[in-house]
């Protein structure tokens, strides 16, 4: 098989799945669940079979762009759908077929009893196909089309259960705060058309290359690549809607709104490394968004007491940790891309776990009510575990190769820069594991250790907490063992960034501005800190059913740091005063213009065929008039 | 004294040689031919002798392709590529308004009156029903016309020129004035055509005069000589030559020469209408473009202003009037004469691609015309449940009617809004009308073969022409309000139908042809156009029934509108107008080609 015929079934067998949903209606109610799953698994094996071709070929052939058909030709104006097959393209093909199908079969079991289920199936084949084109695009253009998709397919599966009013609120909210990215991608795309005249990878890095535009137009086109991502992947200041996302079912928080959607960002900025190598501002800016959202995301992480916006702001927290590697350029990229692989699984893995509990204990979120789950849901509390001990970065869990590497790059001092920032990026990379380690260890120990906390005056029976059936309990397993061994299995050698090497480049390696072995120590030093004081609070000592009034920051932090408030006061109401007044200025003057025209023009109408009298005198009349008239017309020049 | 046989070139004469033939022939069948099957005869031999006239274009197409044209007749006629263009034009046009006409409906009646000469409400006329008599006549002169407007256009001296004038006109005002239906409007709109229409041929005829003394000759080619090379005579020439075109642009229908349109549009026979809007005009501008580019080119600078007032005013006029009428018919008249205007701003840009853009716009506009007024045909009004007492109510209206036949002629004026005449005006229309809903409660109680059928709601009787009946018909009959608004938005020139093609033709050869004011006047136009077209549309389809535009209190009495069913000719035409409709806006590419491939006039 080749690439040229495989590559297009990746994108064309989850739509044609999808379409095939949506348009046979309630008649595929019956099979569409299997339906769906089968697509996704038939694209996550012709990507593995994508790998072994790849890998059968020498390091500097392993990109291939498959040309699709002429998309737009006009002139000057000429652009092509294509794909591009490269390691960084199939790692996010595997990933997302790979934990997508997972889920996929997670679902089956999960979603049993809702009637609409098919439809939730189509919407999860929807949401492969275009994560697949954002990712397997080999233009901008292109990329857009899928980073759209994916944006719809997030709206329509946050909005699943839109009869509630909140939760088809926070759907809106999300697709929003996604359209204040997209704009970000737009101009984007717009300045890249007019400097390079072309949006393909390849044109424009050649175009870069080729020094056709300057450090200020790169640095703008970084920075508006930078608030797409920021849109895309909860970064801030655009991270308020990753929150109340948490309303859709669990599977979808776990695909997209964990493991792969929200980590677009990362690829995009990873994608566009020859943009941000040209404009060293743009890139650190990228490094410090990220270094505040990590910070930012863990804070709010320390306060939530419903299970799944805790384990939302953690990925905020972690995606923070991939831009902020990301910002570091190359150095970072490798460790950027390799991070988002492995939390990919532990994240998903902790997000089936927070979802078999809720389907045990009668779709309860507030940890508060939980508490001692681990005797009644053996496999979660161990599948959970694991992804704990990863996403704490306990050696030699998944996490710890991929995040400790992050830390070491931070440390470093990039080129042409101070000190200075290796030391910041560094510390707060340092301490961002430390509260990581404490409020998922929280989130941990509230769920399943201390003392049962199972009120009932709130949900009118005793929960009967019980283990998640073997459809749901099996994908937590598959990707315990990656949140296990993946992080180990990848690096072993050097492997994975050999492999990413073709696409974020060779890097000389960089001595951190510490010895490796001091970051790692303290690091861990962090973690275990934050882990005793987790213990401390939440395990040994009881924990109080209602939350405490706590501090000022838990306070702010409950609330995500005011950023609703803020939005709603900078943006929120300004926007809607603004709408007003557009909204009056159309009626009065703009309708008010046209109405005017209009009835200007019936006026005359009106007047003009009051000559229209039905005498034919009076007919044969204009036209002699008329012709009198055309008469001077033409002699009065003669005269 | 020697007499020089010309050397007739009898093959590049067979298209007008068909169609002519057959007319005679048709006069001869309502002699000889039994009535019984006088209509099978004559629709036969009318649609076979405009399907001979397309074949005959195509088979000379290749030659004059090749050699550009050649004269015939010793000059009178000019057979080159715009010729047969236009001839292949007309053929189809009429072919498909010949379908229209030729359908009975469900009601088993066709358009025309049983007996053309019975006076109305007469006795004669009732008998004449009766007795089942149906007037045949109309196809030969359907081919009469044709004929001369095959010739039209293709002439080369301006007394062929008035004779082909006579040879289309007359049997149009005979046509305008056989209605079945409201036969006074149909009379009186023969009435006015015929005066006009004379009044414009005197035009032309003493145009041709001034000319001919201009120039001593009556040939194209001879006068274009003059212009160059005669002295001293310039009032002759363009006193001549403004009259002539004066003629030409009466009979397309242009500012200020337009009055007749509305009326005889309104009140001749609707398949007839679509015939002579659609094909009456493919050959007045063709005999029009011909005289502009190869007569008077030199005189451009002193008939430049006058072409571009008369362009500018038609758009003008036809756009401001067509947004205040509330008759289907009078619309489409206006929307018409607006037309007449865009494709005047190809003429005027007297540049080679205007003869092309002129070319297609006048199919895109034809096919769209006889497709629109095919279903205007087919929309019908239901009258109130009085079979029986029909008669009386007709009788009894006819002797105002008749007593004020004197002061009809405003009656169409009365749809059209007069203010000094309202008192006479509105009496004397609503009487035509009320006679026109009576003949028609007569003819549901005909003791004709094939009863038309009667509902419980009543009979079918006329067409439905106010606005306000169209209401809802999307709801009712979704196909036929979808076809009408392909038309419509073809009219209004939206994207992907033949009308864009063409405005945007005629406007891009104005913009070549340094005329790009009146390009910009004919997008403005368009725009404001596009509102009526489009009121119409969210009439049919976004406004329940009754509800649409009303004018004075006088809805209360009027009946909604149903839809009878073709007998399939009708259809058929639709069908074809509305694919050709759609295959010009979505692949215009092979017809401009070829169009284009052979619009050289001959000098």
């Amino acid at each position: 098989m080749d690439v040229n015929s495989l590559a297009p079934l990746l994108v064309a067998v989850p739509l044609a799945s999808a379409a095939v949903l949506l348009l046979l209606g309630r008649r595929s109610d019956r099979w569409g669940h299997w339906l769906g799953l089968l697509a996704s698994t038939a694209a996550f094996v012709v990507g593995a079979l994508l790998l072994v071709e790849l890998l059968g070929r020498p390091a500097d052939d392993r990109s291939i762009r498959v040309h699709l058909f002429d998309w737009i030709s006009a002139g000057r104006f000429d652009l092509s759908a294509g794909l591009l097959v490269d390691p960084l393209s199939l790692t996010f093909v595997l990933l997302v077929t790979f934990v997508g199908s997972l889920i996929h079969l997670y679902s089956v079991a999960y979603m049993a009893h809702d009637a609409a289920r098919r439809r939730f199936f189509a919407y999860l084949n929807l949401f492969i196909a275009a994560m697949l084109i954002l990712v397997l695009a080999d233009s901008y253009l292109l990329l857009f089309v899928g980073w759209e998709g994916v944006g719809l397919a997030s709206y329509l599966l946050i909005g699943f259960w839109n009869h509630h009013t909140p939760y088809a609120v926070a759907a809106k909210k999300a697709f929003v705060a996604n359209r204040i990215g997209d704009i970000g991608l737009l101009v984007a795309l717009m300045l890249m058309f007019a400097t390079f005249g072309s949006l393909d990878f390849a044109s424009v890095s050649a175009g870069i290359d080729g020094g056709l535009a300057s450090t200020a137009t790169l640095t703008a086109m970084g920075l508006m690549l930078l608030l797409a991502a920021c849109g895309k992947s909860a970064q801030f200041p655009l991270q308020s809607w990753l929150g109340d996302a948490m309303a859709g079912p669990t599977p979808v928080s776990a695909l997209i709104h964990a493991a792969t959607m929200v980590t677009a960002g990362v690829y995009l900025i990873v994608r566009s490394a020859p943009v941000f190598e040209g404009a060293p501002t743009a890139q650190l800016v990228v490094t410090i968004v990220g270094a505040i959202t990590l910070v930012f995301g863990a804070i709010v992480g320390c306060a939530k007491d419903d299970i799944k916006k805790a384990l939302a702001a953690s990925t905020m927290s972690q995606i923070g940790y991939m831009v902020l590697a990301a910002g570091l350029g190359p150095v970072g990229y490798a460790f950027a891309i390799f991070h988002l692989v492995t939390h990919g699984f532990f994240k998903a893995g902790m997000f089936l776990g927070a979802g078999s509990v809720m389907h045990g204990m009668d779709d309860q979120t507030d940890m508060r009510r939980f508490g001692a789950l681990r005797k009644y849901m053996v496999v979660t509390w161990v599948t959970f575990g694991l992804g704990w001990l990863a996403i704490l970065g306990v050696p030699p869990f998944s996490g710890f190769w991929s995040k400790d590497k992050i830390i070491e790059s931070a440390f470093v001092v990039p080129e042409g820069a101070g000190e200075w920032r290796a030391w910041l990026f560094g510390a707060v990379a340092l301490i961002g594991a430390g509260i990581t380690a404490f409020y998922m260890s929280r989130l941990f120990f509230m769920t399943f250790h201390g003392k049962k906390r199972w009120t009932t005056d709130a949900e009118g029976h005793e929960p009967h907490p019980h283990e998640s059936p073997a459809l749901m309990t099996i994908p937590m397993i598959v990707l315990a063992i990656g949140s296990v061994g993946l992080g180990f299995v990848l690096q072993l050698g050097g492997g994975f960034t050999t492999w990413l090497e073709p696409v974020t480049g060779h890097v000389e390696h960089h001595e951190p501005v510490l010895p490796v072995l001091v970051i790692q120590v303290v690091t861990l030093l962090a973690v275990a800190v934050g882990l005793v004081l987790a213990w401390r609070q939440y395990a040994s000592l009881p924990v109080p059913e209602t939350a405490p009034e706590g501090s000022a920051l838990t306070r702010a932090a409950r609330v995500d740091l005011y950023q609703d408030a803020v939005n709603d006061a900078v943006l929120v109401e300004p926007g809607q005063h603004l709408t007003r007044s557009l909204v009056y200025g159309d009626r009065t003057a703009v309708d008010g213009t046209f109405t005017g025209l209009g009835r200007l023009t019936v006026g005359i109408g009106e007047l003009v065929r009051r000559m229209q009298t039905g005498y034919a005198r009076q007919y044969a009349a204009t036209m002699l008039l008329g012709l009198v008239v055309l008469a001077v017309v033409v002699l009065a020049p003669r005269i | 004294m020697t007499f020089t046989v010309p050397d007739i070139a009898w093959a590049q004469l067979t298209p007008v040689l068909i169609v002519l033939g057959a007319a005679v022939v048709g006069v001869l069948v309502e002699a000889l031919v039994p009535r019984r099957v006088r209509r099978v005869v004559q629709l036969t031999l009318t649609l076979v002798a405009l399907g001979g006239a397309v074949v005959a274009v195509a088979a000379l197409w290749n030659s004059v392709a090749d050699t550009g044209g050649t004269e015939v007749l010793g000059g009178s006629l000019l057979v080159d590529g715009p010729t047969l263009v236009l001839w292949a034009i007309t053929a189809v046009l009429a072919l498909l308004a010949v379908l229209v006409i030729a359908d009975r409906t469900a009601t088993g009646e066709d358009a025309f009156a049983p007996q053309g000469a019975a006076v109305p409400g007469s006795g004669y006329e009732e008998a004449a029903r009766a007795a089942g008599l149906e007037q045949t006549e109309v196809y030969p002169l359907v081919l009469f016309a044709t004929g001369g407007m095959l010739i039209f256009p293709a002439t080369g001296d301006l007394l062929t020129l008035f004779v082909a004038l006579e040879v289309l006109s007359l049997p149009l005002y005979l046509l305008t004035g056989l209605s079945r239906r409201r036969r006074l409007l149909s009379q009186e709109a023969s009435m006015k055509y015929f005066l006009l229409g004379s009044f414009a041929s005197a035009l032309l005829l003493f145009g041709i005069a001034l000319l001919y003394g201009f120039s001593g000759s009556l040939r194209y080619a001879e006068i274009a000589d003059a212009v160059r090379t005669v002295s001293g005579m310039d009032g002759l020439l363009l006193a001549g030559s403004l009259l002539v075109l004066a003629g030409l642009l009466f009979k397309v229908g242009a500012v200020p020469f337009h009055s007749w349109t509305p009326d005889v549009y309104q009140g001749a026979p609707t398949p007839i209408t679509g015939f002579m809007a659609a094909c009456t005009k493919v050959a007045a501008f063709g005999a029009l473009v011909r005289v502009f580019y190869t007569v008077v080119p030199d005189l451009r600078w002193d008939l430049e202003p006058v072409m571009w007032t008369v362009a500018i005013a038609t758009m003008a006029v036809g756009t401001v009037v067509a947004l205040v009428q509330t008759d289907i018919k009078r619309v489409l008249a206006y929307s018409s004469i607006a037309h007449a205007g865009f494709v005047l701003t190809g003429v005027v840009a007297l540049v080679q691609s205007g003869i092309t853009a002129v070319l297609f716009y006048l199919l895109a506009y034809g096919a769209a015309t006889v497709g629109a007024f095919g279903i205007v045909s087919l929309v019908r009004e239901r009258g109130a449940v009085r079979a029986g007492a029909g008669a009386g109510v007709g009788a009894a209206a006819r002797v105002p009617a008749l007593a004020t036949a004197g002061s009809a002629s405003a009656g169409t004026g009365a749809s059209d809004g007069t203010a000094a005449s309202a008192a006479a005006g509105a009496s004397a229309g609503s009487t035509a009308d009320v006679v026109g809903t009576g003949s028609g409660a007569d003819g549901a109680a005909d003791p004709d073969g094939e009863e038309p059928p009667v509902e419980a709601e009543g009979p079918i009787l006329g067409e439905a022409t106010h606005l306000s009946q169209w209401a809802g018909l999307g709801r009712t009959n979704p196909v036929l309000a979808t076809t009408f608004a392909l038309f419509l938005l073809s009219f209004a020139g939206i994207p992907l139908t033949a009308g864009f093609t063409g405005k945007f033709a005629v406007f891009s050869a104005a913009v070549e042809g340094d005329a790009w004011p009146l390009a910009v006047v004919g997008v403005l136009a368009s725009a404001a156009a596009a509102f009526f077209y489009v009121r119409i549309i969210v009439l049919m389809f976004f406004t329940s029934p009754h509800g649409g535009p009303r004018d004075d209190a006088d809805d209360e009495a009027r009946p909604g509108a149903v839809v009878v069913a073709s007998q399939g000719f009708a259809v058929v035409a639709i069908g074809a107008c509305a694919v050709l409709t759609v295959l010009l806006g979505v692949l215009p590419g092979p017809v401009l080609d070829a169009i284009a491939g052979v619009a050289q006039l001959l000098p």
